[in-house]
């Protein structure tokens, strides 16, 4: 077990002789996200040019006038300018060329300017991750505000159809792309070292890759806006994706880099997990959140190559010609909707297992109980990760798959519901007999647990075969992810920042406008999906600019509810902005009376997160027990850790 | 982990909250599901128009009432819980420390599991009994109506329209769907360029039509009247407006109706190419950029670029 047990500075990470100390050079000439952009400009424009060498021979781009290769080469070198820019290659480079690696900074970087740079703390990484994921959600949410408005009307009046085509993509691949890591990037990153009491994370390189990729992926995929978007939405199904226009590719180069982020980010996750468990965390001592981010690292790294590898197909298809989607040349259009959806529905649990991670956090310790069925939780969310690789072909019951399939996968689909029902038993049995306290945090727990109900009862009726020909395709399906996704994974996120901003920031959020907030999400959220369940079966398919117009008062009421939704989200930014910026109201230590092991370092924590490598003598949960020993002892004595050490091999 | 008991050990005779639960859960099941059952039932979509609409409203109706007690379990759970178990002011204390209870687990695994399975039995037959109940079944379909005499209809999807072939009837190709009363139908449903989706919404078909795949899918309409025709699978700039109404009609009236179209379009039916269950774009117009390059437009000399905002 690799247990780092040096007081080693978390932001210098690597092998190497410590180098000689660098001089000071102003901040501009060090690597930045302003050398990034001025790499990622330089990089585009080289690419576009070789790509127009390259390609302006082909029969193809004579034909249509437009040159794919130029636009993909152009975005694959903006990434590569956007990363050297960024100074991620130079201690590679450095070692390359027999340079020690300098050892962190010259003075470890405490201003606000590590933030905008390649930086290696866990700490810092995460609150990068959650500006990032705060911003590509609202942008998100503005496109859902727009198709909203359009839907307003039963047939197109303020958007044209290729304007809401466009629209309807970019909402629907920057919400699946991007907030695949919307908890796992700032909160994973941040309290996974924090949780298992580890001063930093296995591969702080990697985890900074992960997240600086994002940004590159948040511009490329915004930027299809600038050739017309793409007509697919987020599932890209070839040979549309084949067919469309320039800003499919896009679609394509910023999904499969955001693929590889996920990737980059689950390999962090999984050894970090594995082997930086402080001595004494067994792995029945391990948070719950641990537990989810665990599982949710084996699906990034199981299930996003497959997402990788479809869309590098697609680039293909698009720019050499080769026909892996195009049926009339020997290739399949059911080999992408294969692929799509074998990443795609362990992307859904992706979405939903960090939820589950949060909420099982949050409520010991506003119910003042231990968790009911620790080990059920923990039996559930492996159950979720692994049954999610057996189920896609759900989303092909109408397709034309063989029929035979269909029974199989429809028991498949339904026996999800037995580990997703573990959660909610280990909820129930939680507030059996607790003290609840109404916190902001246990507000949005209890909403998760009411929307996800919702979500997968709905869940249940699309497994259906039968019921399922109605309901697929159509705003039902709709309806049912946005209560997963949006009811579950956004509600758990906003809890788990409130509840977790003291120890991020030591700044807590306004609790009365907390309040507000989740009281207005929580009826706005339902006010808008649930009615969306009946339009669904009333008729009307997704993503149409049209309807029938005897739908038109509900999917008004439906809009309404949406703006009043997005007011809602509004007053998170509100109390976010307000909070942190103007108001500033310190939190003490522990504010929650959390026995969490995250909880008993200050807020915000120190720069290596322990002094010295806490020994856990006991689990996070164990509140209301008189004879429970404290959670860990943070200092040590001399020879205690070599002690466990020792032992820490074979316990495992 | 400890397997403590959670049997109540709360204040003492004061209340069986267990007891209280189960009976509020028990008379409210009792009250909604006949009510879901028989009341919402006959209202569900997509109504009875055909043998698949109807199995489907079965279907949801079994569903909707199985979930019904499961819905009202949590939420009064729930309930109860943020009525009668929240902190008082100024109580610091914790909670009675309960880890598990091996009983309650059990019982919710086995439980939930018979649901499931249930679930998944039910389904199954209800697939197969209905005769894959108005789902796409590809190109061999295994469940089949009961009967020889089936009319074959032919959907031909294509940016952004649907086209019917009526192979019976001398291969005439019409954009009217119209379809005789209690009679079994089988669609066959393919595309010329993207994947569209055949959702005959009040019929209770959906079938995807794929470019060189025959994807085939049966019902039998039961009622008279019209049904919505949409596409159910993003195709494209034009997806939104892709849609049409079908009719169905009594035998005779069905009987006339085909005569007469055959007739009339005994003319463009001999300059179709013969009737196949796939059509070979390279052969019949269509497609995108890789076969724009060959010269090759679209359905009729009508090729729309995805980004032209012609009308279709």
């Amino acid at each position: 077990m690799a247990i780092e047990i040096q007081p080693e500075s978390a932001q210098a990470p690597g092998g190497g002789e410590p180098g000689t100390p660098r001089t000071a050079r102003p901040w501009w000439l060090r690597p930045g996200w302003h050398t990034a952009l001025i790499g990622a400009v330089v990089g585009y424009v080289l690419g576009h040019l070789l790509g127009n060498f390259i390609g302006s021979g082909y029969q193809q781009v004579a034909h249509s006038n437009d040159n794919d290769m130029a636009i993909v080469l152009g975005y694959l070198f903006l990434i590569l300018g956007w990363l050297i820019g960024l100074g991620v290659f130079n201690d590679l480079v450095r070692q390359m060329l027999g340079h020690p690696i300098p050892h962190g900074d010259i003075e470890p970087e405490t201003g606000l300017a590590r933030y905008f740079r390649y930086t290696l703390d866990h700490k810092v990484v995460g609150i990068q991750y959650l500006f990032g994921m705060i911003t590509y959600f609202l942008t998100g949410g503005l496109f859902a505000m727009a198709i909203r408005t359009e839907l307003l009307s039963p047939s197109y009046h303020v958007l044209s159809p290729s304007a809401y085509l466009m629209v309807v993509g970019e909402h629907g691949t920057m919400m699946m792309m991007m907030m695949t890591s919307v908890i796992t990037g700032p909160l994973g990153n941040y309290f996974v070292p924090l949780m298992i009491g580890s001063k930093r994370t296995a591969f702080p390189r990697i985890e900074a890759l992960s997240f600086w990729l994002t940004p590159c992926a948040y511009v490329i995929l915004l930027s299809s806006v600038l050739f017309g978007g793409f007509p697919t939405g987020w599932t890209g199904y070839a040979p549309l994706s084949v067919q469309a226009g320039e800003g499919m590719d896009g679609y394509a180069i910023a999904f499969g880099l955001m693929g590889i982020s996920m990737i980059l980010a689950g390999f962090n996750l999984i050894c970090t997990i594995i082997c930086y468990r402080a001595p004494g965390m067994r792995w029945g001592r391990l948070p719950m959140f641990v537990w989810a981010m665990l599982t949710v690292s084996f699906l990034f790294v199981l299930a996003a190559p497959v997402l990788v590898g479809g869309m590098y197909m697609i680039i293909t298809d698009r720019t050499v010609q080769t026909a892996f989607f195009v049926n009339q040349l020997g290739g399949s259009s059911y080999l992408y909707q294969d692929l799509f959806w074998f990443f795609g529905h362990p992307e859904v649990y992706i979405l939903a297992l960090p939820g589950f991670g949060i909420v099982s956090e949050v409520i010991p310790v506003f119910c003042r109980k231990p968790l009911f069925g620790y080990k059920v939780a923990a039996a559930g969310m492996f159950g979720v990760a692994l049954l999610s690789f057996f189920v896609w072909q759900h989303h092909l019951f109408d397709s034309g798959i063989d029929p035979d399939m269909r029974p199989l996968f429809m028991l498949t689909t339904e026996m999800i519901s037995i580990p997703t029902g573990f959660i909610y038993l280990v909820a129930l049995g939680t507030f059996w007999k607790a003290k609840i306290r109404l916190t902001v945090p246990m507000l949005f727990a209890i909403g998760f647990y009411i929307n996800f109900l919702f979500g997968g009862i709905s869940g249940v009726v699309l497994s259906d075969v039968p019921a399922d020909v109605t309901s697929h395709g159509s705003f039902f399906v709709m309806a049912h992810f946005h209560f997963t996704i949006m009811g579950g994974l956004i509600f758990a996120f906003f809890g788990g920042v409130y509840y977790w901003l003291p120890k991020m920031m030591g700044i807590k959020l306004n609790e009365r406008l907390g309040k507000w907030n989740f009281w207005i999400m929580f009826i706005a959220f339902n006010s808008t999906f649930m009615p969306l369940f009946a339009v669904g079966e009333l008729g009307q398919p997704r993503r149409v600019f049209e309807y029938a117009s005897n739908l038109q008062t509900i999917n008004d009421w439906v809009s309404i509810s949406a703006f009043v939704l997005g007011f809602g989200i509004l007053l998170f930014l509100i109390n976010f902005v307000m909070s942190t910026v103007v108001w500033r109201e310190p939190a003490t230590g522990n504010p929650w009376r959390s026995r969490g092991l995250e909880w008993q370092v200050s807020s915000p924590p120190p720069a290596d997160n322990f002094e010295n490598i806490p020994v856990v003598l006991s689990g996070p949960y164990e509140y209301g027990d008189p004879n429970a020993l404290p959670v860990a002892d943070l200092n040590p004595p001399a020879g205690v850790i070599s002690g466990a050490l020792a032992g820490a091999g074979s316990e495992g | 982990m400890a397997e403590e008991s959670a049997s109540p050990s709360g204040p003492p005779a004061e209340r069986n909250d267990g007891l209280r639960l189960a009976i509020l859960w028990v008379v409210a099941s009792a009250i909604c599901c006949p009510l879901v059952y028989i009341v919402w039932g006959p209202h569900l979509p997509p109504g009875a128009m055909s043998s698949s609409a109807s199995g489907q409203q079965f279907d949801l109706t079994v569903l909707a009432t199985i979930a019904t007690p499961v819905v009202l379990g949590v939420l009064i759970y729930f309930a109860y819980a943020l009525t009668f178990w929240r902190a008082k002011a100024g109580d610091e204390t914790d909670a009675p420390p309960i880890h598990g209870h091996t009983r309650i687990q059990l019982i919710w695994i086995v439980a939930t599991s018979t649901i499931v399975l249930a679930l998944a039995v039910f389904g199954t037959y209800e697939l197969i009994a209905p005769a894959g109940a108005g789902g796409g079944e590809g190109p061999q379909p295994i469940w089949k109506p009961n009967t020889s005499n089936i009319l074959q209809v032919q959907v031909i999807a294509q940016q952004w329209a649907f086209t019917y072939r009526y192979p019976q009837y001398g291969g005439m190709e019409t954009t009217q769907l119209v379809l005789p009363l209690n009679q079994a139908v089988q669609f066959n449903v393919t595309s010329l360029d993207v994947i569209h989706d055949f959702w005959a919404y009040q019929l209770g078909v959906k079938a995807d039509a794929n470019p060189g795949v025959n994807n085939v899918a049966y019902t039998t309409p039961q009622h008279t009247g019209s049904f919505v025709v949409r596409c159910d699978e993003l195709c494209g700039l034009w997806h939104g407006a892709m849609y049409d109404y079908g009719q169905v009609m009594s035998v005779s009236g069905f009987q006339a109706w085909a005569q007469q179209t055959e007739t009339a379009m005994a003319k463009i039916t001999a300059a179709l190419p013969p009737y196949a269950l796939t059509y070979d774009p390279t052969v019949v117009p269509v497609l995108g950029k890789v076969l724009v390059q060959l010269g090759l437009t679209g359905a009729g000399g009508g090729f729309y670029n995805p980004n032209d905002p012609e009308q279709p």
